[in-house]
């Protein structure tokens, strides 16, 4: 008697297992969505804020993958319908072109249940929701030059700090910069620039510093060129420059004069995806005004969407983008412009810096 | 009568021995070819189609003749003078109805941004525009709409989009591309950068060449002289960054030659220089790095052939009345040219197809042919631009080789 | 003589005119008698082409791989070095071209040292036995490259390579590259090579080596009918002792960094002057014994199951000591008349091997075997297992040192 009746509550614990692996299984195969992010500090703050609690709070299991900022792998996925990427944290510069393509879903905002007129820049994206508002700053190392630039115009001037400068490898900034540099004042940056006299001035004004120049292309590299003494001043996205300071015991210091703020992460779904609900309910998450607002918990880039303002932390307010004192003479990155002029000022800059 | 009989069986007896020969080589032929048909496949599936496809790209590009198949079909009777008259206009505004529905203007836009910078978003904006333009006349509407419509260029762009193949890649991977009448013109200086790209990577790809020839000649001749004890040490020497991968030794060279590196410590230590100099992201520091890189690929060959050189040659040209430098330049260097010529050509045609190396320590000036295929590739998103510049560079390498094979005496140099 | 042998192939008639001056140079080269180990060259000292004088070699400082070498060769002579290999024997040869320096001694060419002299000055031919054709240069190429590097005339050049090819039958294969040739040819261009600059002196490092036995039999013959024509001299190095007895005028034969014996090839064989020369040079049985009575020339040796020998004194040093006695297979007669020999010997026929021209049979003597030829004249009457007795004489059997 004594074994039948162990014998009956081994069944039972056996048929609880089982059942829990037979109701679980299917979920778990269902629901789980690749996020591509651009590694580094951005993603891991991303992970940290947004991607784990979306898993805990959904049941839905995330798996992250890094990619460049290049747009080529996605075409070439959708392409070859072969799409293992849910959602990407995309890059403002490319989702409109991707999305005249087709690349990329169109966002069904209703289906998103989130309010579009709310989220900065939000009616710029067919196919993209807004993330959050990152901006492009000058930076130098405090330790190695207490006194540093104040302006735009110092970046381009190599008597006054000698020694080499980083700039992104790229023509969007650069340009604007340029502009303001040689006496444009900041609300006329795109009407100059949208003139080939504009354009012609700019470059020339590029020219003055060319050799002095070097080149990045990977968000994570200016931090190292200041720390490795490679640059006396770099121009930098300010989540990294906080995320050296913070996490590398670094001293570095923003220039916030003619900063370039601007929504440059957007999230898009690649068109064929095979997990579009999950897709849907991630982004539904992660853009909501509460959830949004975290990731200024762990790197200074403000929220897109207008409602998430009030869940923002204290500590990170002095450096983000947006704050009032930041905004004195800000150049506001014209979306717009660029999806227009993108293309033919990319190709002339390559040539350009290849020259 | 007899002799005949025994002849016929003796021709009989030779082709029955004749079918029994080639009934067992059939055998050891086929049993061959199974053996290398698994490679043979391999190097069809992952080499010969990836590259005939990538080839192939560089001239094919039916974008405009399947987005837009109404007016590049009605343009085949366009003359090329005026204005296309509003049966092409009509055509035309039903296309651009489609691409809007279809949402495939993105993909028009961004090919004739190609050729017409900037007219992209004038046609996209035309699409959104003319999805409502349900009825004619469509002439003076679409050029309402936009005055786009009333470029030639623009025409003659669709025109050229009824073929599915284009020159415009080819032609733009050598600085040229079509004019306003699709004439051919130079591509304007501020964007025409290929030329001086592909006379950079050669003239780089020279300069390593010989750096490493001058560097490696005399470790191989060391090589091949020394004792087996201490060649085998050298030879270890020589081939442990063989091992390293190509991104850790580059790196490897950006922690050196950086403004507050080794090297510019060392200088300004030793008091040779005040200031650190720029050694990092120039065109000093990719030819340094590619010939460190490449430094074994062309002294391998090199030490393999002077391996096979008996030592009594010199000694007999040195008791044949040859001083020593003549005895090594008459005899002994004639020798070495197979593993020379083998070593340098390897090592050439390697460097043309450098990306890494030059993007990692050269400066944006120093930037070889690989690099603005992987721009183009991966960032611009133009493969037709990419596959055009790689074929070029791959029919360079193949006439090169050519060349050289034309050039040295094949004969003379044949290996052992 | 010597000025016979300086015109050599500049001479037109260099192919008659050599008989005299080969004759001469037989005379003077006669079988050298010099005592073992201390050697000196036929000719008088000073009137030696080229002469080593205390010559020592070591690589490594510790062993001497050329002991104390003292050795002459007169002009015109056919001199080669025989011994196995790591003798010495190459390191004399390359220590004379100049590839190595001796660590001790001085070498000289013509009265003149050269120590100091470097290879390419030294007016030496050499022949490899790789060959060492230039793989890159035509067979004319390659006899021109002495001569263009002392700048000859072109016509000069020309006129040379001709008669150089003529001379080692090559003619049709001046455009021809060496790797196109068979190992003959090309060994016959290597000599050709070798001499169409008239160099003094030739060396041959075991030049035949690489060839099959005929064709290294064909080879031999024409190397000594060139010697013979041009007069020159040579030294060559080999390890064959059948070659060098049949090309050589003198032999100097090398053990362990010493020249055991330097002698004609008659002289070697027929007096071997120690037990190494005795076993290294031709077919030679040995035994071994104890010298008990010594008379003059003569001495008699206790072989133990034997009983005594009569042998020449060539090398024992007292009654008592222990000897190697040396006798020839082809020495040994069967069934000599009695009393007509002073070693008879009763013997079993154990063994008879059938080699064409002769027989040679294996006998046991107490115990010994002993090997004799027998030239296969008018047939053979012997038969496995028969008796005999056989015999020799008292100066074809040399008591040697014990080796």
């Amino acid at each position: 008697m004594r074994s039948s009746a162990l014998s009956k509550k081994t069944l039972v614990i056996i048929g609880l297992v089982a059942s829990t692996f037979v109701l679980t299984k299917p979920g778990a195969a269902a629901d789980q969505i690749t996020i591509t992010s651009w590694g580094g500090a951005l993603q891991r703050a991303e992970s940290q804020a947004w991607f784990e609690p979306f898993s805990k709070t959904t049941g839905v299991a995330v798996n992250e993958d890094e990619y460049s900022g290049d747009a080529a792998k996605i075409q070439a996925m959708v392409e070859t319908k072969s799409v293992t990427w849910d959602v990407v944290d995309g890059y403002s510069t490319w989702v409109n072109r991707l999305c005249d393509q087709g690349l990329l879903e169109r966002i069904d905002w209703n289906k998103l249940g989130l309010n579009r007129s709310k989220f900065i820049d939000g009616d710029m994206y067919e196919c993209g929701v807004p993330s959050v508002i990152s901006s492009s700053v000058v930076a130098y190392d405090k330790d190695k030059l207490p006194d540093g630039p104040k302006t735009i115009a110092d970046l381009f001037d190599t008597k006054k700090f000698p020694g080499k400068r980083g700039l992104e490898k790229t023509a969007a900034g650069n340009l604007e910069w340029a502009l303001v540099a040689d006496g444009v004042p900041v609300q006329d940056v795109y009407k100059v620039l949208n003139t080939p006299e504009g354009v012609d001035r700019a470059f020339k004004k590029l020219d003055t510093i060319k050799k002095d120049v070097i080149w990045w292309e990977a968000g994570a590299q200016p931090p190292q060129l200041l720390a490795d003494g490679q640059v006396v001043m770099t121009a930098a996205y300010n989540g990294r420059i906080y995320d050296a300071n913070k996490n590398s015991g670094k001293n570095f210091a923003i220039m916030w004069d003619a900063q370039l703020p601007g929504v440059g992460n957007v999230w898009v779904i690649p068109a064929g995806g095979p997990h579009l609900d999950d897709a849907y309910k991630f982004i539904a998450y992660a853009a909501s005004p509460e959830v949004q607002g975290t990731l200024t918990k762990y790197i200074p880039y403000g929220p897109a969407n207008k409602d998430a303002m009030e869940f923002v932390g204290g500590e990170v307010l002095p450096w983000l983008a947006n704050a009032p004192e930041h905004m004195t003479n800000a150049i506001k990155t014209d979306t717009a412009f660029w999806n227009e002029k993108g293309d033919d000022l990319n190709q002339r800059f390559t040539a350009w810096l290849a020259q | 009568m007899a002799a005949t009989v025994a002849q016929t069986a003796g021709s009989e007896k030779n082709m029955l021995l004749r079918a029994e020969l080639r009934r067992s080589e059939r055998w050891g032929k086929l049993r061959a070819f199974a053996l290398v048909l698994p490679l043979l496949l391999f190097l069809v599936i992952t080499f010969v189609f990836p590259i005939g496809r990538m080839l192939f790209n560089a001239v094919h590009d039916d974008t405009l003749l399947t987005l837009m198949p109404r007016t590049t079909a009605a343009l085949a009777a366009w003359d090329g003078n005026d204005l296309p008259g509003e049966q092409v206009f009509a055509a035309l505004a039903k296309d651009l109805r489609d691409t809007w529905e279809q949402k495939t203007m993105g993909s028009v836009a961004v090919r004739m941004n190609y050729e017409l910078p900037g007219t992209g978003s004038q046609f996209t904006s035309s699409a959104r525009k003319a999805s409502t333009l349900l009825t004619g006349p469509y002439k003076a509407a679409l050029i309402q709409i936009d005055p786009l419509w009333e470029r030639k260029e623009v025409w003659n762009f669709f025109k050229r989009g009824a073929s599915p193949f284009t020159a415009y890649y080819l032609l733009r991977s050598v600085d040229y591309q079509y004019g306003a009448d699709s004439q051919i013109v130079a591509t304007p200086p501020e964007t025409a950068i290929f030329r001086d790209a592909f006379l950079r990577t050669f003239g780089i790809s020279v300069g390593v060449t010989a750096a490493t020839f001058l560097l490696g000649f005399p470790v191989a001749y060391l090589l091949a002289t020394l004792s087996p004890k201490s060649s085998n040490l050298l030879m270890i020497l020589i081939v442990l960054p063989f091992w390293t991968s190509m991104l850790v030794r580059t790196v490897a060279w950006v922690v050196l030659l950086q403004q507050n590196g080794v090297v510019n410590q060392a200088l300004v230590g030793l008091h040779i220089i005040s200031h650190p100099a720029d050694l990092i992201f120039t065109r000093f520091a990719t030819i340094v790095a590619m010939t460190q890189i490449q430094l074994p690929v062309t002294l391998l060959p090199i030490y393999s052939v002077m391996k096979t050189i008996p030592p009594s040659h010199i000694r007999a040209a040195r008791s044949l009345g040859a001083g020593s430098f003549y005895a090594f330049w008459r005899v002994y260097f004639p020798q070495t040219l197979p593993g020379i010529a083998a070593g340098c050509l390897l090592t050439f045609i390697l460097c043309l197809g450098y990306y890494l190396t030059p993007a990692l320590v050269g400066g944006p000036s120093d930037q070889m042919v690989g690099y603005f295929i992987a721009n183009y590739t991966n960032k611009q998103i133009n493969w037709g631009l990419a596959s055009a510049l790689s074929a070029l560079l791959l029919v360079a390498t193949l006439l090169l080789y050519y060349v050289f094979n034309k050039l040295v005496d094949v004969n003379r140099l044949k290996i052992g | 003589m010597h000025h016979l042998a300086d015109r050599r192939l500049v001479s037109s008639a260099y192919l008659g005119g050599s008989a005299q001056s080969d004759l001469t140079r037989r005379n003077k080269c006669s079988a050298g008698q010099a005592p073992a180990l201390g050697i000196t060259g036929m000719p008088g000292a000073n009137d030696a082409f080229v002469k080593f004088s205390d010559v020592q070699k070591t690589y490594d400082g510790k062993t001497l791989v050329v002991k104390k070498l003292n050795l002459d060769i007169a002009r015109g002579e056919f001199l080669t070095l025989l011994g196995p290999s790591g003798s010495g024997k190459t390191t004399t040869l390359m220590m004379l071209a100049g590839f190595e320096v001796p660590t001790q001694g001085r070498i000289f060419i013509d009265g003149r040292a050269i120590d100091n002299l470097p290879p390419h000055k030294r007016d030496i031919g050499m022949v490899f036995q790789n060959y060492a054709l230039f793989p890159h240069m035509t067979v004319e190429e390659n006899l021109a490259f002495p001569l263009k590097v002392r700048k000859r005339g072109k016509m000069e050049i020309k006129d040379r390579i001709t008669r150089a090819l003529d001379m080692v039958r090559l003619g049709d294969y001046g455009k021809r590259l060496p790797g196109q040739l068979s190992g003959g040819q090309q060994q016959r261009v290597a000599l050709a090579r070798a001499l169409c600059f008239d160099p003094n002196l030739v060396l041959m490092d075991e030049p035949l080596g690489a060839l099959d036995k005929q064709l290294r039999d064909q080879m031999q013959l024409e190397i000594r009918r060139i010697h013979k024509a041009l007069g020159v001299t040579i030294v060559y190095v080999t390890h064959d002792q059948s070659e060098a007895l049949t090309m050589s005028d003198r032999i100097a034969v090398f053990n362990d960094g010493l020249i055991h014996q330097l002698a004609s090839p008659a002289g070697l064989y027929e007096q071997p002057q120690n037990a190494f020369v005795a076993q290294f040079v031709g077919d030679n049985n040995l035994l071994r014994g104890k010298v008990i009575d010594m008379d003059g020339a003569s001495c008699t040796v206790e072989v133990s199951g034997m009983g005594n020998v009569h042998a020449l004194v060539i090398n024992a040093e007292a009654v008592g000591r222990p000897v190697l006695i040396s006798l020839r297979p082809e020495r040994v007669k069967l069934n000599p008349a009695p009393g007509s020999l002073p070693n008879t010997l009763n013997a079993r026929v154990e063994e008879l091997i059938y080699l064409g021209d002769h027989v040679r049979v294996r006998v046991s003597v107490g115990g010994h075997d002993l090997v004799i030829k027998l030239p296969n004249s008018d047939g053979v009457q012997v038969h496995e297992g028969a008796q005999l007795t056989i015999g020799w004489k008292t100066q074809d059997c040399r008591a040697l040192d014990a080796g």
